[in-house]
């Protein structure tokens, strides 16, 4: 991956998130600080996938780290949590073995739809363990922050 | 009736249309029943009881007989409101805002609805497929028609959203018509990649929402909304992939 290539895809990462948040009606301050956790979790999850980590080490990783750069913007901008997270895994999500999948069953191609449905599942569950345990990051750091306000 | 039936009517009532602002437009459940159980306790009721769920809310306020029921019947992804009622709950609890003038800014917000205006959509939905199809599948030559049939494809939802009001079909047909303008397009010779164009042009259709709030309530322990939510995502899932599938089909 050279270095364009790069800055092409975080560019990318980062309007396709805000666009998304456009869609679903974010308030306009929550937009630019979604953007950015975007492009926090897709970077996380590049890597690990360009140093060999694999693809489902990398979702997770990746939303890991949106959840819990979520729970700190919700802090610091005293807005909802869900409001920064739902734009941020947009370009995690498997859209394209989806496609590969829905594709091969569709002209018939069983065992190679097999593959990509055990992929969708194998990221898709990813996803939802790194929420998991970027739930319990922020459980534990709001025992110790309990007599702050709610988020 | 007494003073005091009258401030618990108008707790219980505050709370409710909070409690269901927030599930219609998308909330997860663990923070419609915090947000509820702030204001009652912020209003000065001793107690509360909730059942909340993702299709009605029960509450009651300090032991009484009475529990009130408050039906959710539609549901649409409006974030902001959820954004404006947590504001004015912690406008009220910072005394800002007396309870008469919360339950008014409530219905007042019930009834309007701010979102962007329609042509913003088209664009923000063009530059969630053109960017997402170059980041995914690296093919830059595509980026500007796979733009256009992602716009044509959320302006096919947002219309047919407007008249049948079933979100699993607008989402089918908008996925139908993405597929046939790939395919079209591509055989005119203004893309390279069927597969790469609807790629990029579904993602404004991807269910980000049920499907973030699904794995939220189940961990919360909301394990009726939780899988319920769950449902939801899969059948958009599914009404999305039936519509590829019918126009590769036919190729």
């Amino acid at each position: 991956m050279s270095v364009l290539e790069f800055i092409i895809e975080v560019a990318g990462t980062y309007v396709a998130t805000i666009a998304f948040g456009v869609l679903i009606n974010i308030p306009r301050r929550a937009l630019n600080v979604g953007g950015w956790i975007g492009v926090l979790g897709y970077v996380l999850y590049r890597f690990t996938v360009l140093w060999g980590g694999g693809y489902v080490i990398g979702n997770l990783l990746g939303a890991v780290a949106i959840g819990v750069a979520s729970l700190q913007a919700a802090k610091l901008k005293k807005m909802p949590m869900i409001l920064f997270n739902i734009p941020a895994i947009v370009p995690l999500v498997p859209g394209g073995q989806a496609y590969q999948m829905i594709k091969n069953f569709a002209l018939g191609n069983n065992s190679t739809a097999l593959v990509f449905l055990l992929q969708v599942v194998m990221i898709s569950g990813a996803i939802a363990f790194g929420f998991l345990l970027s739930e319990l990051v922020n459980r534990i750091q709001r025992r110790f922050w309990r007599h702050r306000k709610r988020l | 009736m007494s003073s005091q039936k009258k401030r618990d009517q108008l707790i219980l009532h505050t709370a409710l249309t909070a409690g269901r602002i927030m599930i219609e437009n998308g909330s997860e459940i663990e923070r419609v029943e915090d947000t509820m159980t702030r204001i009652a306790h912020n209003a000065g009721a001793q107690t509360s009881q909730l059942f909340v769920m993702i299709t009605g809310i029960l509450m009651a306020i300090n032991g009484e007989v009475g529990a009130q029921i408050e039906p959710v019947k539609r549901r649409t992804f409006d974030l902001e409101k959820i954004a404006v009622v947590n504001d004015l709950s912690r406008q009220y609890a910072a005394h800002k805002i007396d309870l008469r003038q919360f339950a008014d800014q409530l219905d007042h917000l019930d009834s309007a609805s701010r979102y962007f205006p329609f042509w913003l959509q088209l664009v923000a939905a063009a530059m969630v497929s053109g960017p997402l199809e170059v980041v995914f599948r690296h093919n830059l030559p595509d980026f500007w028609i796979t733009c256009l049939v992602g716009m044509l494809g959320w302006w096919v939802y947002y219309v047919l959203n407007k008249f049948i009001q079933i979100r699993f079909l607008s989402e089918f047909t908008a996925a139908a018509a993405i597929g046939v303008m790939a395919v079209v397009f591509v055989h005119l010779g203004l893309g390279n990649s069927v597969d790469d164009i609807i790629i990029g042009s579904v993602m404004p259709l991807v269910p980000g929402v049920p499907i973030t709030n699904s794995v939220r309530d189940i961990l919360a322990g909301n394990l009726v909304s939780g899988p319920a939510r769950g449902v939801e995502a899969l059948v958009s899932a599914a009404a999305i992939g039936f519509g590829i599938a019918m126009v590769l089909q036919f190729l």
